[in-house]
């Protein structure tokens, strides 16, 4: 066991403690900080497979971008220092017992076939590597799922701004009124 | 070369992904649900990257998966809030338990 192993299973405790409590946390805006905490420890684990290039993106867009922005909406919709109520001790149960089954049955299989486990050679993620493979029109040139993914982003930009915005002309207040 | 075998890898993210479940599974608030479901995708992502760094060095495709799930991820996020922040503009609250109007 050297430094690299205990690096590692210090990050994986503290995705998996933080992602707890992100889930089992009462006051809302708390299960956002654990929930931040886990995500920096998946972009730790992502410079631990020394894939800088996908942590950088973690980074920016998970912590910089999603959770602020439901920190945000938390903000907007109710009060953040309210206790959540607890769930029912029965639903609570039964997700226990599937999450342990599934973490079980999933354990098992990898366990029995994923026996090839050495590194198979040296890991290439330079910027110019990343760069020129994803703009390649050749055979494995990732062009179009990245022009598609940018349409994409255009339309869920335009949808969040027509479905958060606030009516104000009379005939959809009345509309709402009639609901 | 590292010591952590491919499979170690695999059972921290089987565990955030359980993890993600068992909180859809509890949780009534929708930001917290979401939440969950961006904890969900982010194993995945391991998956991805830890696939293509142990079985497959000489490609990318992992990768660019990876940054196409955080791409969507981030759509899917803004969308969601957006839709939240309309439903407690009409209901008052963004329980999913006082969302009925569509139940039939």
């Amino acid at each position: 066991m050297n430094a690299s192993a205990i690096i590692f299973y210090l990050i994986s405790a503290c995705i998996l403690g933080a992602g707890l409590l992100a889930v089992t946390a009462r006051k809302i805006f708390r299960a956002a900080i654990w929930l931040l905490f886990s995500l920096v420890g998946i972009a730790a684990l992502y410079f631990w497979m020394q894939v800088e290039f996908i942590a950088a993106v973690q980074i920016i867009v998970y912590v910089g971008g999603i959770v602020v922005l439901i920190i945000f909406s938390i903000f907007l919709t109710q009060q953040s220092g309210k206790e959540m109520p607890r769930p029912p001790a029965r639903r609570i149960v039964f997700s226990v017992l599937a999450a342990l089954f599934g973490i079980i049955l999933t354990g098992l299989l990898v366990k029995q076939y994923f026996t090839d486990n050495r590194e198979h050679g040296p890991f290439n993620t330079s910027m110019s590597e990343i760069g020129t493979q994803l703009l390649s029109t050749t055979e494995h040139g990732y062009l179009l799922p990245f022009e598609v993914v940018s349409m994409l982003l255009l339309a869920a930009m335009i949808g969040c701004i027509v479905i958060a915005m606030k009516d104000k002309t009379p005939v959809s207040s009345t509309q709402t009124d009639s609901r | 070369m590292n010591a952590v075998p491919l499979s170690y890898i695999l059972f921290v993210s089987i565990a955030l992904f359980f993890i993600g479940m068992y909180g859809l599974f509890t949780r009534r608030n929708m930001i917290t649900m979401l939440m969950s479901v961006e904890l969900m995708l982010n194993s995945v992502n391991i998956n991805f990257v830890a696939f293509n760094k142990y079985l497959y060095p000489n490609k990318l495709d992992g990768v660019f998966f990876t940054v196409f799930i955080i791409t969507i991820a981030a759509a899917e996020a803004a969308v969601a809030i957006a839709i939240i922040i309309n439903l407690y503009r009409t209901h008052q609250s963004i329980d999913v338990e006082d969302a009925t109007d569509l139940k039939f």
